[in-house]
């Protein structure tokens, strides 16, 4: 983990989210839906968490580290990614929610670097508890990481899961809320002005928690190689739904839409045309 | 039964160190207290928190442990079905989820602890297996084979304490496959779980009518061994089902689709619970016998 941080180059990383985005917006036009929205504001938490923050596989291996999506309707990103790194074999998004190809809107357990079905909010961090008491139990020392999404902060198990991995000092647990103020029907923070402050909550139940600005991937890997490192690890990743293509940020209709024709070449030229 | 689940786990736990047991707030005498004394960090007391029970469990499964979750049969089922449904059928993970105290063995905590539907609502997840155990040592046979199975999540369904042993002198427990308690050629009782002994009773007191009955323990109630049920309807004029369940998705329900589908010929009689909750309380006797299930009535079926 700290070599990635010593070999990190944000100009690198900005380039690897910004033809994320593009391969995304590319896939959007063999499918009438995708979740667009939702994985364009995490796009630079996976990032991180792929490209800097899990440590490299050895000899082939795979990497002492998981990643788990817990907001499994994000994993577009998820799918670019390990594509990007060879996991995902080529051609295999091109089939993307066809009889040919076998990945749907959720990730399901199985296929290549999915290591979970997520899809149903609230089941994701439980099962990062059981990963990571696996890896405690064995001594292997591996680091399970996760993404939430803030709605999924309203399912009641996930804070059955908050409340476990700190009274079991799950050290070895670091997750981010992607915190895009969201979900399908409108604003969480309209509708759920009680969550907030967020970073408090987490810190009352006994993690180690911090906030950031979800889309500054230095901040990320800074936040993550500077925790305490004796108990789990929460980042409330400030974010925008639908980051990068500005008729999307913050439009709940880019929960699950694809842009037509003439959107699509809006958002690849403003994409473009980003630093 | 649960005493002597929790030997089998502890024999076990000491066996593979992959081996972890998550309760919610409940734990088997005995036995796991020396697994949660010699094994801490494999012994895991969520609280009550059902959902992260199972998710814990799938969780460790996933990373290729042998997980057992571990409360009440309402509790471990029924609060946190999806994560049942999604994170062990779906991913068929082998993880065994511990029904205790299944069917009305609470019987006067009233319907919020009865399972009277458990068999069918875990039969309809794809991939889930279920058990059954009739006796203390059909459990530790069963929890024996929930320990090292790795084909897919197992519904474990075990009563408390104080039942009698019913399998001195049975075959070998064979898992998929029924299991003949007793022989006869009269009459076949088929049956699972701790109301197996009901049905013991009633073979002894019909073969002191000069009637001899087969009694079966069909303990593995998913996959179910359709042979070896339709052989029973072959082999006996007279057929009769007793559960401690709903008359919907149980042993019943799947002993008539059988005879239908094998167009038997013989006379069958069920007695199960009925499709209503039970808000009287007694003895788990007298809680049967006011769903219609007792000894004297499945006796009056045999003319």
């Amino acid at each position: 983990m700290e070599s990635g941080v010593l070999s990190f180059d944000a100009a690198v990383a900005r380039a690897r989210c910004k033809r994320y985005r593009r391969r995304i917006l590319d896939l959007s036009q063999n499918v009438s839906a995708l979740h667009i929205g939702g994985a364009f504001s995490c796009a630079e938490l996976v990032d991180a968490i792929y490209n800097e923050l899990m440590r490299k596989p050895v000899a082939g291996d795979r990497s002492p580290d998981t990643f788990l999506l817990s907001k499994g309707h994000g994993c577009m990103i998820q799918y670019v990614i390990l594509e990007d790194l060879g996991i995902m074999p080529k051609g295999e998004l091109e089939k993307y929610c066809t009889p040919e190809g076998r990945l749907g809107v959720h990730p399901d357990y199985g296929n290549p670097g999915i290591v979970a079905s997520t899809g149903s909010l609230g089941h994701g961090l439980s099962m990062v508890v059981g990963m990571a008491l696996a890896e405690r139990g064995r001594r292997t020392d591996g680091i399970i990481y996760t993404v939430l999404s803030d709605g999924e902060l309203q399912e009641g198990s996930t804070w059955e899961a908050v409340l476990m991995a700190s009274s079991l000092k799950l050290r070895n647990v670091v997750a981010f809320v992607d915190n895009n103020d969201f979900q399908s029907l409108g604003r969480t923070s309209e509708t759920h002005p009680t969550l907030y402050p967020i970073v408090e909550k987490f810190r009352s139940f006994g993690w180690d928690a911090v906030e950031v600005d979800g889309h500054d991937i230095s901040a990320i890997v800074a936040a993550v190689s500077q925790r305490l490192g004796d108990r789990p690890f929460m980042v409330v990743a400030r974010t925008t739904k639908g980051k990068g293509v500005s008729y999307m940020e913050n439009v709940p209709m880019w929960h699950y839409r694809a842009p037509n024709a003439d959107e699509y070449k809006r958002a690849i030229a403003e994409l473009e045309a980003q630093p | 039964m649960r005493n002597t689940f929790a030997e089998a786990l502890y024999e076990q736990a000491t066996k593979n160190k992959d081996l972890y047991i998550v309760v919610s707030d409940i734990s088997p005498a005995g036995s796991m207290a020396r697994f949660s004394a010699e094994y801490p960090d494999r012994f895991i007391n969520v609280g009550v928190a059902e959902q992260s029970m199972i998710g814990i469990c799938a969780g460790l499964a996933l990373k290729g442990c042998q997980p057992f979750a571990y409360t009440i049969a309402t509790f471990s089922l029924y609060r946190p079905f999806e994560m049942v449904r999604d994170d062990l059928g779906y991913q068929n993970l082998p993880v065994t989820v511990v029904g205790m105290g299944a069917g009305v063995i609470y019987s006067t905590l009233g319907g919020t602890h009865h399972t009277q539907e458990d068999i069918a609502v875990a039969g309809a997840i794809p991939n889930m297996q279920i058990i059954a155990p009739c006796d203390p040592p059909e459990c530790t046979d069963a929890t024996r084979w929930c320990a090292q199975q790795k084909n897919g999540p197992v519904y474990l369904r075990i009563g408390k304490a104080g039942e009698p042993v019913l399998t001195k002198d049975a075959e070998p427990w064979q898992f998929g496959r029924v299991r003949y308690l007793r022989r006869g050629t009269d009459v076949c009782i088929l049956s699972y779980g701790v109301i197996t002994k009901m049905a013991i009773d009633v073979a002894n007191r019909l073969q002191a009518q000069g009637k001899s009955a087969s009694v079966v323990s069909v303990h593995t109630m998913k996959p179910l061994d359709r042979e070896g049920i339709a052989d029973a309807l072959r082999r006996h004029a007279h057929v009769i089902v007793v559960e401690e369940h709903a008359p919907q998705g149980g042993l019943a329900a799947w002993t008539k689709q059988i005879a239908w589908d094998t167009r038997a010929a013989c006379r069958l009689d069920t007695f199960t619970l009925q499709d209503a909750f039970i808000h009287n309380y007694g003895s788990w006797e007298q809680l049967l016998a006011s769903h219609g299930i007792s000894p004297e009535r499945i006796l009056a079926a045999v003319v």
